[in-house]
């Protein structure tokens, strides 16, 4: 159990999946300009995360090892990620119409976010059980929704600033504001 | 048919993925911490570019228009997957210090959205030029990029002691943070040497205003799969519609 905590508390604060890991900067620096989109996005991806790894991870332990085709994970991982994203999509369209609307429009871009199936491919490198997985992709995710929401704070913020130098505005700040931000999420490494 | 040479120069410096069009970030500020890292990953993932813009121009005529991306994806994935399985035969090292950013370029948005935006609409020998000078462009931002941060964080440059052991290294520029903060300043020089040779060019002041130009989905042809540029969707242009509003 404490084996877990450690993984949990690990995977939000340590191996921070943004700050840490660079895994899904695309969404972390096009989508962190608004606090109310990150926060969207954010539970979007802890959503599809979720279902993306457990998913993954019955695949891979019940169709890839024991037909030993391992070497197939990559393949057979995007397609299984893209296919649920796009199959997840349309059943909330269709029964939760509330929840699409708030979630529907992220959907599309975590198909093809490396976060997804940089945790995939991490819980079958450390050999994860089902658990494990889970905890480590429930960490990892809020690790994502945590740093993309603080982000979108200071960048609200700093988007008022009208001194800048024109060439720094936009992604260039944010770059820079992520670094120190990494400086910061490095001060938790202590704590495990 | 389009001259070959054009298409790499455009890939390298006009157009250059990692640095003018912003895509692939990630593997840009993951896999830097050391040059001949970077220089391995653009080598990768420039194999991975030319082998699915080749083989996605050849098929184009037979693919519906509706599946093109899962299709994209499942030749993108076979190559990922040839490449990933070469490194592992023949450089094991190079496969440790790259670890998941291997299988990570299946989802490198430089290669989708080349398949998307280029070899989907051009013959198979423009293609593979496309292929071979965008994925020189990437190989090239990526070896700075890891130069910068070797130099500066190890004092040596491809694994040769440059800087004099009496200087001590900052060991922050290959951790995490410098990766960020090192992207960060050179897209800011890429931007003032953009705008330095508009207003050299129309000799008065360029109206470039930062803030309008996210950069993030910028140029990424995805957006046609996740409606970039739509109301509904939270992409820049969006919000700023929005806030016009």
């Amino acid at each position: 159990m404490s084996g877990l905590l450690a993984l949990f508390i690990g995977s939000i604060f340590v191996n921070n999946i943004l700050l840490a890991r660079f895994l899904g900067c695309c969404p972390f620096l096009g989508v962190s300009s608004k606090l109310e989109t990150a926060k969207g996005m954010g539970f979007a991806v802890i959503f599809v995360m979720l279902m993306a790894s457990t998913m993954t991870w019955l695949i891979f332990e019940y169709i890839l090892v024991p037909l030993n085709l391992q070497y197939l994970y990559t393949l057979s991982f995007i397609l299984v990620i893209a296919a649920l994203v796009q199959f997840v999509e349309i059943v909330l369209k269709k029964i939760q119409p509330g929840l699409y609307k708030s979630l529907g429009i992220f959907l599309p871009l975590i198909t093809t976010n490396c976060a997804v199936l940089g945790v995939a491919v991490i819980n079958m490198n450390e050999k994860y059980g089902l658990i494990e997985s889970i905890v480590h992709t429930l960490g990892a995710s809020i690790g994502f929704l945590i740093a993309i929401v603080l982000m979108a704070g200071i960048r609200e913020r700093i988007e008022v600033s009208q001194s800048m130098p024109r060439c720094l505005r936009g992604l260039p700040i944010a770059l820079v504001t992520a670094g120190l931000m990494s400086i910061a999420f490095m001060g938790f490494s202590g704590i495990i | 048919m389009m001259n070959p040479l054009t298409l790499i120069k455009n890939g390298l410096i006009k157009e250059n993925p990692s640095f003018v069009l912003l895509l692939g970030i990630c593997p840009t500020l993951a896999v830097t911490s050391s040059a001949s890292d970077g220089f391995g990953m653009g080598l990768a993932a420039t194999a991975v570019l030319m082998g699915s813009n080749v083989v996605i121009s050849a098929i184009r005529k037979f693919i519906p228009d509706e599946i093109r991306i899962p299709a994209f994806i499942v030749v993108i994935a076979g190559f990922v997957t040839v490449v990933q399985l070469l490194i592992a035969a023949y450089a094991p090292a190079l496969d440790k210090s790259l670890g998941i950013f291997i299988p990570l370029i299946v989802v490198n948005c430089i290669i989708l959205a080349r398949a998307e935006a280029f070899a989907f609409k051009n013959s198979v020998i423009d293609s593979l030029f496309d292929g071979v000078g965008m994925g020189l462009g990437f190989t090239l931002a990526l070896t700075i990029m890891g130069s910068i941060r070797e130099l500066f964080g190890n004092g040596s440059v491809f694994n040769f002691a440059i800087l004099p052991p009496a200087i001590e290294p900052a060991l922050l520029m290959i951790l995490a943070p410098g990766g960020f903060i090192t992207f960060g300043i050179l897209v800011a020089l890429f931007r003032a040497y953009q705008i330095r040779k508009e207003e050299q060019a129309t000799g008065s002041i360029s109206t470039y205003d930062g803030w309008e130009k996210l950069g993030a989905c910028e140029g990424c042809s995805l957006k046609s799969l996740c409606g970039g540029g739509n109301q509904s969707v939270p992409c820049a242009s969006a919000e700023k519609k929005e806030a016009d509003a």
